[in-house]
């Protein structure tokens, strides 16, 4: 692995269906969590419902792949943040988002929820620190 | 897309890398068929992996990635199957690939 660590950060800002942004994001991070970065998720704007509990998209004919973002704790990413205005501009709280666990086997360190909700000045600020940033 | 395989007479479609072309097509017959084309024996051992996926997949909707699914067997059936010298003994060509392929299952998300 490479000995260099750069911060990579994944910018969500596309409701899940309707588009295939959102699937490929979380495919893309996904994959590249592989490479042992320093990776962080955000979501933003339309982005937040992305992490929406209790998705049915049966109507729309597609997979439901917010299961998926359930495993971001297993493929070792810890970061996860969602944008506190985005969430409450569409009337929405922490408690309609699903929870990420997130658990390191050697230490046995457990974190129950990785999902954050954070101020537009820390998502700034956040922003900043990255050394990578991929919107989608 | 058109390559087929036979299981108990019925025909599968499965695609060009050997996985199957329909998830919901899959019964446990078709494990053993692609385990023999292999030339694997599948044990209790592998079937204990290939349910694990199985289950992964229903819960979680992805193939986990090999690295993945280590640390989630170490989890689930104890730390001494947890590692990748025990998989690769059972799957050795690759246990989140092979073992995704007879479990039905898409090629593992994040396996490059």
């Amino acid at each position: 692995m490479s000995e260099i660590v750069k911060k990579f950060m994944y910018v969500n800002r596309k409701a899940p269906y309707g588009t295939i942004y959102a699937w490929e994001a979380l495919e893309v991070v996904l994959v590249g969590a592989a490479f042992d970065q320093d990776v962080s998720v955000m979501f933003i704007d339309d982005g937040v419902y992305q992490l929406a509990k209790g998705q049915d998209t049966k109507a729309v004919g597609m997979k439901n792949f917010s299961p998926t973002y359930r495993t971001l704790g297993d493929y070792e990413v810890k970061k996860v943040y969602v944008d506190q205005a985005s969430l409450e501009a569409r009337g929405l709280t922490q408690d309609d988002l699903v929870e990420i666990a997130w658990e390191d086997m050697e230490t046995e360190e457990e974190v129950d929820n990785i999902v954050e909700v954070i101020t537009s000045e820390r998502v700034s600020a956040l922003m900043n620190e990255s050394d990578v940033i991929f919107s989608f | 897309m058109s390559d087929m395989i036979d299981v108990d007479g019925k025909q599968y479609a499965v695609d060009e890398e050997g996985y199957l072309a329909n998830l919901n097509e899959w019964v446990p017959g078709i494990a053993g068929v692609m385990a023999k084309q292999d030339n694997l024996e599948l044990t209790d051992e592998h079937w204990d992996i290939i349910n694990f996926l199985r289950e992964y997949y229903e819960e979680y909707q992805i193939a986990p990635a090999v690295r993945v699914l280590t640390k989630a067997v170490g989890k689930k059936l104890g730390k001494e199957k947890g590692n990748s010298k025990y998989l690769y003994s059972l799957f050795p060509y690759g246990p989140a690939k092979q073992a995704c392929r007879f479990a039905g299952l898409p090629k593992p998300t994040g396996c490059v």
